[in-house]
């Protein structure tokens, strides 16, 4: 009688592609991954972006300089007005126009409703990515109310078209400063919450910490900005080092951590948000009085020179590189979208780590696909 | 380090990089042959220690294509921009610096895909967003015959 | 055809003898095999879609909204809607999959919930078969419920299913080890594997009650095992929608994925009965010790209000972890099992069996 023995040096295991993507529900979007897997472990991820390439850069090389915010709306649309406001201020930094101090302090509100209106989305979505579907409504329920303050403000609730060159669309409604008060109150009492439903629970922490870790060498290495970088400790926050609008007025922490893991960046994002009420309310009471528009020549002529701006998106910081001719239409407008560098760092944060986790680490990326399609 | 001091400080390293003075960053214009060699000591010197590459852009100037690269030290603060051109327009090639800052690998790529510029040492220069059949159409005489974008 | 809501066995006896005046004993038989097919089958089409109705509207309840509330009255007749538009939906098999496999996982994962269905107690009298090994049968006959999944994960050809699959594998087969050993637990406090038995044990008192601390150990263990089993959340990860779009049942529509959906539901409820059974009293009232009073208000409730109302408040604690929980990665899944559950699991079996031996339990 023979016996087979297995020979276990002859059993393989063997690499096979995955294609995690365009439609994938924790791609947020058309971003497709070709993954390389040996079982469950990932040993490389090549991001294929492109599929809603929309050529922002060269439309806006046929447009003028007022027309241009319009179109960053769709880059970023959970940072529309960030990104709006990067080219406002690209636009009147090359002018030398100085805007009044109320249409600062308004853009700066702003920023700050629109980066907890996406951290809170963000939020949800974590939680989704991570099986716990029930965090989608919790923070859905909260951005409403930042979505309609936008809508009574401008009109619009995801693509605001609110800071153009010079200072903003329209003045702030009557009722503005009393909403956001109330949002304020709301939104503080309803943190906690936050922390309770997902930070403390024990899957949720043995799912992210010590997963997808990002050094700070590395995070300035692949340009991780945002609460990412952050996380990592790589003290990158626009707002604080290059402050813009009024920014320089306020009293905020930079969340730094120093894990450098899924859960610091997670974190990171929900400190900020405790961060983003203290700014609001610091500048709620004090919007000061004045016109929420410079008058502005009908025809913008940008003088021949390059000008750069950078602006604190809630993904990372966001560059608009104008580079201007004389004429009314840009030369060249480059943007250098924070999701895109973002990107481009995730082979390096998720190579041997599992699928589950590698959702997890593009959730806490936090990315937003027509931001890197652009 | 301010403005006139990194002026200073690169002109002395560097003496065929023309520098000037921006409202902004300086600017550092310097010859492709010698791009990769400024790279790197603006990365290794311990007084500039530009680590972190923030911005990688090209642009299509007519008569060959400019790479224009900006720079922040987050040790010491400073910024800086450093240009460099190709002296084809055609077919145009630089080095790569994915080597000394990996951010640049993706914006390399979205150059090489957008304005057909070539990087030297680049380990996966593929076309990003695009595919082969397109054109470069952040190229001045890209025509578009769709008529996607009007000018 | 006398009926007492108290006790079945009068109206099955009574159906039985109302065949045998005009059939031949093969002919009562066979009618009887029909009657108790068809029944099972109405059951489980009516109780999926009224568990399918409750999770929507549990789920909404625990994410602050509505649930269905359009169809019919607070959307009642939302799941029948749902079930019709599947039952039309085309039935899509891709080109590279094998055919076979492919269309016969489906029912293999539908049968075997039927197959475990026949011995739950509904009532007293109301089981269709009343094994003298029955908890032995429903915990064999629903691990194979993973051949199917296995099947269908394979012949999909499909990575997406293949992972899923696999994973589920990995998982139930594990996780049976641990419902295995928490039905030993209480089958040595039972002295029987005879489900009737088991809960005729319970008449004093709930095993969860007198089985002391083994007893309420075990339940917990069952009932995340349990979970496992079904892959429900925090433990679906076998069609973790957000990383594996929807797993082993990716390339599945119509009435075939409707199969894999309901069979999810009936196994959640076949494990909620069995939960219900070995530590909650099947459908014995709830007696407090010499209270005759009271005793005698929990005797009125018929014993299949009892049951359900045991049953529904499992499921409700199973769709409770699934709304809450984050979902777990496979190798802590596996390091829940074999390192926490497993080794808790027999250490419970020896305290159980010591004071089954010296007598401390009630």
């Amino acid at each position: 009688m023979t016996t087979t023995t297995l020979d276990f040096d002859t059993i393989k295991t063997q690499e096979y592609l995955v294609n995690m993507g365009p439609q994938h529900p924790s791609t947020h979007g058309v971003l497709r991954l070709v993954l390389k897997l040996e079982g469950e472990i990932v040993h490389n991820v090549d991001p294929v972006v492109g599929y809603i390439h929309s050529g922002i850069e060269k439309m806006c090389e046929s447009l003028t300089y007022p027309q241009i915010p319009h179109l960053t709306d769709r880059m970023d649309y959970l940072s529309a007005h960030m990104n709006n406001e990067a080219v406002a201020l690209c636009v009147e930094n090359a002018l030398q126009i100085e805007v009044p101090d109320r249409v600062k302090v308004i853009r700066t509100i702003m920023d700050e409703l629109q980066r907890l209106a996406s951290h809170q989305l963000w939020w949800c979505v974590m939680g989704m990515d991570m099986g716990a579907l029930t965090t989608f409504f919790y923070g859905l329920r909260d951005r409403e109310l930042i979505l309609d303050i936008f809508e009574e403000t401008c009109g619009a609730r995801l693509t605001l078209n609110y800071s153009t060159p010079g200072g903003v669309m329209f003045d702030i409604h009557p009722n503005f400063q009393k909403r956001v008060k109330d949002f304020v109150k709301y939104f503080r009492a309803k943190l906690p919450e936050y922390n309770q439903l997902l930070s403390g629970n024990v899957i949720f922490r043995e799912r992210t910490i010590g997963i997808g870790y990002l050094s700070k060498e590395d995070a300035i290495a692949w340009g991780v900005t945002g609460p990412s970088g952050r996380a990592s400790g790589f003290a990158c926050d626009v707002r604080k080092h290059h402050p813009y609008s009024a920014y320089d007025r306020v009293s905020f922490n930079e969340i730094l951590r120093t894990e450098g893991d899924t859960y610091a960046r997670y974190q990171a994002r929900v400190d900020e948000m405790a961060e983003s009420l203290d700014i609001i309310e610091q500048l709620i009471d004090n919007i000061p009085q004045g016109d929420h528009q410079v008058k502005m020549k009908g025809v913008i002529k940008l003088p021949e020179g390059e000008y750069y701006q950078r602006v604190e998106t809630a993904r990372g910081e966001l560059g608009v590189f104008i580079v201007s001719d004389g004429k009314k239409n840009p030369y060249r407008v480059k943007f250098r979208s924070p999701g895109f560098s973002n990107l481009a760092a995730l082979n390096h944060m998720s190579k041997g780590a599992k699928i589950a986790d590698l959702v997890a680490i593009m959730s806490t990326l936090d990315l937003v696909i027509p931001d890197i399609d652009r | 380090m301010n403005q006139t001091e990194l002026a200073d400080y690169i002109g002395i390293l560097f003496p065929e990089a023309g520098i000037t003075l921006g409202s902004q960053f300086p600017t550092i214009e310097i010859p492709s042959e010698k791009l990769i060699a400024l790279c790197l000591k603006m990365r290794d010197d311990v007084n500039l220690t530009f680590d972190y590459l923030f911005c990688l852009s090209a642009l299509d100037l007519s008569d060959h294509m400019s790479v224009v690269y900006h720079l922040e030290s987050t040790k010491h603060g400073h910024c800086a921009v450093i240009k460099s051109h190709t002296s084809n327009r055609e077919n145009p090639v630089i080095d790569s610096v994915n080597d000394i800052w990996p951010t640049a690998g993706f914006h390399e790529r979205e150059a090489f895909d957008l304005l057909g510029i070539r990087f030297n040492n680049h380990p996966d220069l593929r076309r990003l967003f695009l595919d082969d059949s397109w054109g470069f159409p952040l190229r001045k005489d890209y025509t578009d015959p769709a008529r996607i974008v009007e000018r | 055809m006398a009926f007492d809501i108290y006790d079945f066995t009068s109206l099955t006896s009574s159906i039985h003898e109302g065949l045998a005046t005009f059939l031949p004993p093969v002919g009562v038989l066979i009618a009887e095999w029909l009657l108790v097919g068809i029944s099972v089958l109405l059951f489980v089409a009516v109780f999926g879609l009224i568990l399918v109705y409750l999770e929507r509207k549990v789920c909404a309840l625990f994410q602050q909204r509505l649930g269905p509330m359009r169809v019919g009255k607070w959307g009642l007749l939302q799941t029948i809607a749902d079930f019709i538009k599947l039952l039309m939906k085309e039935l899509i098999t891709p080109n590279k999959a094998d055919k076979f496999l492919y269309n016969l996982a489906p029912f293999i994962v539908i049968i075997v919930t039927f197959m475990a269905i026949a011995a739950i107690p509904f009532a007293k009298g109301l089981q269709a078969i009343d094994f003298d090994i029955g908890v032995l049968y429903v915990s064999s006959v629903s691990s194979l419920g993973v051949i199917g999944v296995l099947l269908a994960g394979w012949s999909s050809n499909n990575k997406y299913s293949l992972i899923g699959a696999m994973r589920s594998g990995a998982q139930i087969i594990s996780y049976e080890l641990s419902v295995g050993m928490s039905l030993i637990t209480m089958i040595i406090l039972a002295g029987s594997m005879q489900i009737s038995e088991i809960i005729q044990a319970q008449s004093t008192g709930w095993f969860i009650f007198t089985g002391h601390i083994p007893a309420v150990i075990a339940f917990i263990v069952f009932l995340i095992a349990g979970t496992a089993e079904t892959n429900r959340g925090p433990f679906d990860l076998a069609e973790a929608e957000s990383e594996l779009t929807a797993g082993f049942h990716t390339e599945y529509s119509g009435i075939k994925f409707a199969f894999f959906f309901l069979a999810e539901y009936v196994n959640l409820f076949i494990v909620s009965a069995m939960a219900t059974v070995l530590f909650l009293g099947g459908w014995m009232p709830f007696h407090v010790g010499s209270l005759d009073g009271f005793n005698a208000v929990m005797d009125f409730i018929p014993p299949i209000f009892w049951f359900f109302g045991k049953v529904m408040f499992v499921i409700f604690l199973i769709m409770w972890f699934k709304w809450t929980f984050p979902r777990l990665r496979i190798d802590q899944i596996l390091t829940l099992e074999w390192k926490y559950l497993l080794p808790v699991n027999l250490l419970n079996i020896l305290l159980m069996t010591l004071i089954v031996l010296m007598g401390w339990h009630f």
